[in-house]
């Protein structure tokens, strides 16, 4: 096998930037000619042009007029508003700036990672798009360190810097906010509700800088870090703003280029951990950044930038949309897409998550994360798995998910167990190896407290867990399909391709918070299931079944131990939700503690071993899923109220899901009552 | 049978190509583009930057040829279909007819691309079966009841210059064609000078009515790029549209009374009132209504004295945005001139290789730009700039009053007044430009225009949407050679514009290339429509737009018309399908 082949990238060259950072000054880096082919769409446009243009435009005019009239206010004022909402937002890219933040960066960056590998062809199809239409960069977003790194790349490569979107937060931590700004990045606001001069502001905003199409466009389609390394649904504000353009024709085209940035180690992963944990995320600050300078004297292993291919718009969107809807009103008039524009945004959003997935680089630690997860909590605590055992199947697994068509980042130069060992060093804050076993790692208890809390105990323990959990993430994407079906078998006990499938579209449905799947692309994912399935022998496939091979039972009993996790920790949650007896509506907060009390109390008498479900996302995800699937109805107050038998029918469908985990409810379990939630569902 | 003046077209005009014989582009044995004949100022002159801009725009080359058919191949048409009652009592009104092969197939087509490239490749599809040649209003109304009475099909042909597939026999007919030509009917009947309007037949071609009017001092002003060979009835049934509309108005402002002969009967006003409200205006059903009602015999239409003083003009944009920024406020002054047209660098750089060696009557436009450039204005962008054309009419003072006004506001623009020569240049070109498509499928280059009409605030999207298409189609459908794909605003409106696009390309290497075109050219007008553009500004519906004549007067619309033609015309015998 050669080394292109283990790492699953047969065309694409990697090179690490940083190899060349290292061996020549970092100045030099900085002062270079920057060159970038120049856009032919039109003539580059300052900031200060592009404000101007937004200020003078008659969308805000009209806009301007509109609130003017509600509010009571002069016209004049409520244009001064959206001034100072510009000034708030607005970018001041300079050159220069980048340049200083090259140097930084580079000073940086070479501290945190031995190496940041870059696909090259995919840096060199980039540059041919920009020259063509408006570009919209659209990476993952795992870590703060995210955020220039794209800019970074672009200013070595001579490729014109993106003008970046982000939260306001960084806006105002002192100097770096300022330093952000004039690198190119625009400052939006979290919470914008329905302020109808701040989303006209925004939106013209974002589409003059796409109208003119001189400078990139980079936002991460998530909306926010993710907090479980996990995908995150696709937010569609921005993404409309950004691809409104096209379907006004005011642009030919647009292109898309998904960008998976993944690393070997997160430098966020503790503080992620104890986020989830319900410790609040320290706020952005200038101090707290200076202080965080901590984090920079460890090793964070390498990252990997693998820019994917620029999707054109226009081609995706054939036969979807019809932009003559806008053929009747005035250009500039506000108005709300239509249902077939949104359907459309939501489509491609999900369709470019999903391409982040696919160029993700999965990590031997990720393989191995996902084999340590599934043993028990107190054995990894106490007893420690063998490294050999651990060993051997990181490299069945690996084997595997090749065999699924997944990206790996496995390097070729060392040996399989030194690769696997350097990564468990890398990852000591999660488990470290001693005498041929690996255990969790645990915060040392501090030496003047004698005691603790059997709750401080399992929160100790969750946080280690947690992270492992989120390195498991990193894996998913490539086998959540087969997984799926996987469980879909195993829940069944069905070979008939129908029921299968049934089932199947059930566990999406009820996962789509979980895991990211495209709208529409139910059959096309069966389908890949049953060819990943087969690909590695575990099932044969035929026109009418999918019958599980005898030999490979243990790739059926991984995938579904893969997932059991996520169907015990819904599970619980339904249950506590059902359980609330004198509580009929509950708001969020409440929710949260109700679910961390009851999963605390259920680890502690060791009836629950998943500690994900103490995990905030996880438990908002349910919630999520319960109001799609409108066994949940959430208030214009922010309450929820819960149809408990619609809450039960969902728990029947996956109540059986494995003997041993949690049985709620003694109901039979059938297929008809499958079909019947299904039904309800659509 | 005795038949006088144009009749016999085909003896002066190309067969298989536009225009008249004596006149056609070619390149010469040391390889310079010349023009042949007398009948233009471009004539018997060299263009020697043609063959470059030919070989460097296309990728073509003058080793390679592809040339047409020489003669027509009477075996190839198909034998006539006659209904011989029909033909029997035709002979007895004494009306003249003929089912030559040459007479049926030079009637059977138009202009399009693919039409054209058919009959240079001596492939002849459905054409008539018999040809009429009517002398005046009487002999159409014999002929149409005679085609209801034996239930035959008629086809009104005026000057065959249509570009919509219009004239092509619908090959599902299965009733004798008979083309119903209305060349005969050419005279100016009377010219009433105290309300300024004449009363013409209406196969009158555009250059002859011109002429005719000239000699006592009048004009209509209505002149299609089409003038030399389009007729007054044709103009009438596709809404005809004049390069100076901007003065004259375009057909449907002209006209001031149809006659027409319909299956029903003949329908006109009865009066010549100038405006009326008599419920909606019986004219806009026979406006536009291209063929499938009847045949319009006699037009009433305004004249004017014939303008004291013409002038030329011509401006330089750095840019196309800034070029359609300028029209739209001339437009929204309201002081157009006759004409104003604004090209874009494709057709720049194309008049720029039209330019004739012999230049003491042309002076030379870019010659005296470049000077410009490199003294003064370097700013330009070559590769950017475009230019606008202008025409100015009507008594002398006025018309420098005029012409500074625009060139004013075009210098708010950063537009430069470039000279009266390359603004003549311009126009004389437009009467040209359709010879050099034969030019170009004598080397495997095939060319199309199409246009649109579109709302000020569009034209700069349609504009760069509909030619982006055209490219990426071209590569998509596996052209080998970039395209040329270039527009102009021709004529502007108070309330939007009309563009008309250029779209040529190479198809060497390709099996298929005239359904190449095809797919390219149906894409481009999906994006036109997708962009807000209309249907047509002038060249009408035909049969080569009407899958979009739904989405674009609505269901109720075009039940409105159908009804329309099912009562004017139960039978069919109007049957050229048209339309709907």
């Amino acid at each position: 096998v050669s080394y292109k082949d283990l790492r699953g990238m047969k065309d694409d060259e990697f090179v690490d930037i940083l190899e060349e950072r290292r061996c020549s000054s970092d100045l030099g880096h900085a002062f270079r000619t920057f060159n970038p082919q120049p856009y032919k769409g039109g003539p580059p446009c300052s900031a200060a042009d592009l404000n101007k243009a937004l200020l003078d435009s008659h969308f805000l005019h009209r806009v301007v007029k509109e609130v003017a009239m509600e509010t009571g206010s002069s016209q004049e004022k409520v244009m001064e508003e959206a001034g100072e909402i510009l000034v708030e937002m607005s970018h001041n890219l300079h050159l220069p700036f980048i340049r200083l933040m090259g140097y930084t960066f580079s000073k940086v960056i070479k501290r945190l990672f031995t190496s940041i590998f870059v696909n090259m062809d995919g840096l060199n199809t980039l540059q041919q798009a920009v020259q063509e239409n408006p570009v919209i960069l659209m990476p993952n977003h795992r870590s703060y360190v995210d955020f220039l790194i794209i800019s970074y790349i672009l200013f070595t490569y001579d490729i014109p810097v993106p003008v970046i979107a982000a939260g306001v937060p960084l806006a105002e931590m002192k100097i770096v906010g300022e330093i952000l700004r004039r690198s190119g990045a625009f400052f939006i606001r979290r919470s914008i509700g329905s302020d109808k001069l701040y989303w006209a502001v925004l939106s013209e905003y974002v589409r003059g800088i796409v109208r003119h199409g001189f400078a990139p466009v980079e936002f991460y389609v998530e909306g926010l870090r993710s907090r479980t390394l996990k995908s995150l649904t696709p937010k569609l504000g921005m993404m409309q703003m950004v691809l409104e353009p096209y379907f006004k024709g005011e642009v030919f085209d647009i292109t898309l280029v998904p960008i998976s940035i993944s690393y070997d180690r997160v430098l966020e992963e503790s503080l992620l951990a104890r986020e989830l944990l319900g410790v609040p995320k320290p706020k952005e600050s200038t101090a707290g950044l200076l202080k965080a300078s901590r984090v920079l004297q460890e090793d964070y292993g390498s990252m990997q930038v693998n820019f994917g291919q620029p999707l054109s718009v226009r081609k995706l969107c054939e036969g979807k949309i019809n932009r003559s809807y806008y053929n009747l009103v005035p250009r500039d008039l506000p108005m709300k897409p239509s249902a077939e524009a949104l359907a459309c945004v939501s489509w491609l959003a999900h369709v470019v998550v999903g391409l982040q997935e696919r160029g993700s680089l999965i990590s031997p630690w990720s393989l191995m994360a996902c084999l340590l997860i599934q043993e028990p909590t107190t054995v990894l605590a106490e007893q420690g798995l063998l490294w050999d055992d651990l060993t051997e199947k990181t490299l069945w697994l690996r084997k595997m998910v090749l065999d699924f068509g997944a990206r790996l980042n496995w390097p070729g130069e060392a040996p399989n167990s030194a690769v696997m060992s350097s990564a468990i060093s890398l990852h000591r804050s999660i488990v470290y190896l001693k005498a041929g076993r690996v255990y969790l790692t645990q915060e040392e208890v501090p030496l003047r407290r004698h005691r603790i809390s059997p709750e401080e105990g399992v929160f100790r323990t969750a946080v280690p867990v947690l992270m492992l959990a989120a390195y498991r993430n990193q894996s998913l994407h490539a086998l959540v399909r087969p997984a799926m079906l996987a469980m879909s078998i195993c829940i069944t006990r069905s070979t008939q391709r129908d029921e299968l499938f049934r089932f199947f579209c059930f566990l999406q449905e009820v996962f789509a918070n979980e895991f990211i799947f495209i709208p529409g692309n139910l059959s096309q994912d069966f389908e890949e299931a049953c060819l990943c399935l087969n690909s590695c022998g575990a099932v044969y496939i035929s026109e009418q079944e999918v019958r599980v091979s005898e030999q490979s039972s243990e790739v059926i009993t991984f995938l579904q131990k893969l997932l059991q996790p996520f169907i015990d920790s819904y599970q619980l949650i339904f249950r506590c939700v059902c359980e609330e007896e004198q509580v009929q509506v509950f708001t969020e907060k409440q929710f949260l503690a109700a679910v961390r009390a009851l999963a605390l109390k259920l680890i502690l008498s060791g009836e629950l071993h998943t500690y994900e479900t103490l995990s905030s996302d996880t438990q908002k995800n349910v919630l999520s899923a319960l109001c799609r699937l409108e066994a949940v109805a959430k208030s214009e107050i922010n309450e929820f109220k819960v149809n408990k038998a619609a809450v039960r029918r969902i728990t029947d469908a996956l109540c059986k899901s494995r003997q041993g985990s949690i049985t709620i409810f003694n109901y039979n379990y059938s297929v008809s009552s499958i079909i019947q939630v299904q039904l309800q569902l659509h | 049978c005795v038949i006088c003046g144009n009749a016999w077209r085909h003896e002066v005009m190309k067969w298989n190509g536009w225009g008249y014989s004596d006149s056609r582009f070619l390149f010469n044995k040391k390889g310079q583009a010349e023009f042949t004949g007398k009948r233009y100022k471009l004539s018997g002159m060299i263009l020697p930057a043609l063959k470059d801009w030919f070989e460097g725009t296309f990728g073509a080359s003058l080793q390679h040829k592809s040339p047409a058919t020489p003669l027509l191949n009477t075996s190839a048409v198909q034998a006539p279909t006659l209904n011989q009652d029909f033909v029997e009592e035709l002979k007895s009104i004494g009306v003249p007819f003929s089912h030559e092969a040459e007479d049926r197939a030079f009637r059977g087509h138009g202009h399009c691309l693919h039409e054209i490239f058919a009959l240079r490749e001596g492939k002849i599809g459905r054409v008539p079966d018999m040809v009429v040649w009517p002398n005046c209003h009487n002999d159409v109304e014999k002929i149409v009841a005679l085609a209801c009475k034996h239930n035959v099909c008629l086809i009104p042909y005026g000057g065959g210059t249509s570009v919509s597939s219009a004239l092509e026999c619908p090959p599902e007919e299965t009733r004798s064609i008979v083309s119903l030509d209305t060349s005969q009917m050419n005279r100016i009947l009377w010219i009433d000078e105290k309300n300024l309007t004449a009363h013409v037949e209406a196969g009158i071609i555009g250059q002859d009515l011109e002429r005719l009017l000239n000699e006592s001092g009048y004009c209509t002003g209505h002149e299609p790029d089409s003038m030399e060979f389009s007729s007054l009835g044709g103009w009438v049934s596709t809404r005809a549209s004049g390069m100076k509309k901007n003065i004259y108005g375009n057909i449907e402002d002209l006209v001031v009374h149809i006659k027409m002969v319909t299956p029903q009967g003949v329908i006109e006003k009865s009066c010549q009132g100038p405006r009326m409200s008599t419920g909606p205006d019986i004219h806009h059903f026979i406006l536009g209504s291209e063929g499938t009602l009847g045949v319009v015999t006699e037009v009433t239409m305004k004249i004017r004295p014939v303008p004291e003083y013409q002038k030329y003009g011509s401006v330089v944009f750095p840019n196309f945005e800034q070029g359609v920024a300028c029209l739209r406020e001339v437009a929204k002054q309201r002081c157009a001139p006759a004409s104003i047209r604004l090209m874009d660098n494709e057709q720049f750089m194309f008049g720029h290789a039209l330019k004739p060696q012999v230049s003491s009557i042309f002076t030379s436009f870019l010659d005296g730009l470049k000077k410009f450039y490199i003294t003064k204005f370097k700013g330009f962008d070559p590769s950017r700039l475009c230019v606008a054309t202008l025409l100015f009419e009507g008594n002398r003072e006025k018309v420098l009053q005029h012409e500074k006004q625009v060139y004013d506001i075009a210098a708010k623009f950063g537009g430069l007044a470039a000279g009266e020569d390359n603004g003549q240049r311009g126009y004389m070109l437009t009467f040209v430009i359709a010879y050099l498509r034969d030019l170009g499928m004598d080397y495997y280059v095939i060319a199309e225009s199409f246009e649109t009409s579109v709302p000020w605030d569009r034209v700069l999207d349609v504009c760069r949407n509909v030619k982006a298409r055209v490219v990426r189609e071209c590569k998509d459908k596996g052209v080998q050679f970039s395209p040329l794909s270039s527009c102009r605003v021709t004529q502007t409106y108070d309330a939007g514009a009309c563009v008309y696009f250029y779209f040529a390309f190479n198809y060497r290497g390709l099996s298929d290339p005239v359904h190449v075109y095809e797919q390219v050219e149906h894409a481009a007008r999906e994006e036109i429509l997708a962009n807000g553009g209309s249907l047509s500004h002038h060249h009408g519906v035909g049969k080569l737009r009407k899958e979009w004549m739904r989405e674009t007067v609505s269901e109720v619309g075009v039940g409105m018309l159908q009804s329309v033609k099912d009562y004017v015309d139960p039978k069919n015998i109007f049957g050229n399908r048209n339309l709907l």
